[in-house]
């Protein structure tokens, strides 16, 4: 009969489209499980070329850092160098763009070619209510992803500022996709010392930084899989 | 001998108080205060400079021709290297930059924490340097009795960090050789 048959067609169907619905998410799942575990582990091959490298900077005191930081990586294993810092920050591309220059100066290479610099439209300001924060956070996602399609680094580098979150859960479902697999290193500030602060926790958490280092002891006791470094500056 | 010219001349001691790029009104009105200002002349200082930053409380000057603290004020510099290296007490925030800026210099240093920031983590860095005797940690409230009790004398000094465990933790983990 015409209805029965048009129940079953029907049922039939949302039963595959269901099937088929967790079958995709479960093979999602399967995949970032798989992504986080290959994550916590050293490359499994020896590195034989450059790595494309992203270094996000912040504000003030984690520019310090990250330069610090920046100074003693080999240059041309972390080559070519991105750096991303938030569009209402001057100072730290500035800082960013002299290292680079001194850098090119040394090595006798032509300054158009030392490091690339860009802005990117912050999630949040200090003090920003968190309401607002949402649809601020949504602008900074769409930018970070435009970023990213363009940069696709083999490194990301960051220490701190709500800037790297963006751009790190995109890097991360980037791996997921296959489209490019970055390995995520998050320095938490000298700052911080018996908390994390709000980045490093949210990439400790969700497991996106592949190593998150801790700069005072308390803080590894606290966080197991944090790797204490002792300062850096 | 005039005293401003015996100052000039003689041992010219130097309190640099700094707060960034921030405006802590609350340290600056603590150190613009007449017992703050008794007890820095009384401890050999002959000169108090003041970095407002974005503070509006503006201090009183003072020549310091009656024997008195010198007092002198300004908003920003570019750089206050300069006017850490002449010091001989610095007062600070609690920004790490300030902080370490002036310990690499082996300044002695009273950090002041601003309690009217939200999320107060900067106060877990100044106390847990004062518990390593690097510094001393005060709020604007019991400065006075800070600068009273302290004994520079009991300070350490800060051994620079380094950053190359972070460099051989990435590059091994990338699966780069060491060096």
């Amino acid at each position: 009969m015409d209805k029965g048959n048009g129940c079953s067609f029907s049922a039939v169907t949302s039963t595959a489209i269901i099937s088929s619905v967790i079958f995709v998410i479960t093979l999602i799942l399967v995949r970032v499980l798989f992504v986080i575990y290959c994550s916590s582990r050293p490359m499994s091959r020896r590195a034989k070329k450059p790595v494309s490298t992203l270094i996000i900077l912040g504000s003030g005191g984690h520019t310090a850092e990250m330069l610090d930081l920046l100074a003693v990586l080999q240059k041309d294993r972390f080559y070519p160098r991105f750096y991303i810092a938030a569009a209402t920050d001057n100072m730290s591309l500035q800082k960013a763009e002299l290292l680079e220059n001194s850098l090119a100066a040394e090595n006798g290479t032509p300054i158009t070619n030392a490091g690339k610099f860009m802005k990117i439209y912050r999630s949040r300001e200090v003090g920003q209510s968190y309401i607002t924060s949402i649809w601020t956070t949504l602008v900074a996602m769409v930018h970070a992803l435009w970023l990213m399609i363009k940069i696709r680094p083999e490194v990301i580098l960051c220490n701190g500022p709500g800037t790297c979150i963006p751009i790190c859960a995109i890097a991360f479902v980037f791996k997921v996709l296959g489209i490019r697999w970055s390995s995520i290193f998050y320095v938490e500030s000298i700052a911080r010392v018996r908390r994390l602060s709000l980045s490093g926790l949210l990439l400790y958490k969700l497991r996106i930084a592949d190593q998150l280092f801790v700069q005072w002891p308390r803080l590894q006791q606290q966080y197991p899989r944090a790797i204490y470094v002792g300062r850096l500056m | 001998m005039g005293d401003r010219e015996e100052k000039e001349e003689g041992r010219r001691r130097v309190v640099f108080v700094t707060v960034g790029t921030t405006r802590f009104d609350a340290l600056v009105s603590a150190v613009d205060s007449e017992n703050v200002r008794k007890v820095l002349a009384a401890k050999g200082y002959t000169h108090l400079l003041i970095q407002l930053g974005r503070g509006s409380y503006l201090p009183s000057k003072s020549d310091g021709d009656d024997g008195s603290l010198a007092v002198d004020y300004f908003t920003f510099s570019s750089s206050i290297a300069d006017y850490l290296r002449s010091a001989s007490l610095v007062i600070s925030h609690a920004g790490s930059g300030s902080i370490f800026e002036t310990l690499r210099l082996c300044k002695p240093l009273v950090v002041v924490v601003n309690e009217d920031l939200m999320d107060n983590h900067q106060s877990e860095l100044a106390e847990e340097l004062a518990e390593r005797k690097h510094l001393y940690c005060a709020r604007p409230q019991n400065l006075y009795q800070t600068l009273a009790d302290m004994d520079l004398n009991t300070l350490l000094p800060y051994t620079p960090g380094d950053a190359t465990p972070v460099a051989k933790h990435i590059n091994r983990f990338l699966g780069f050789p060491d060096d």
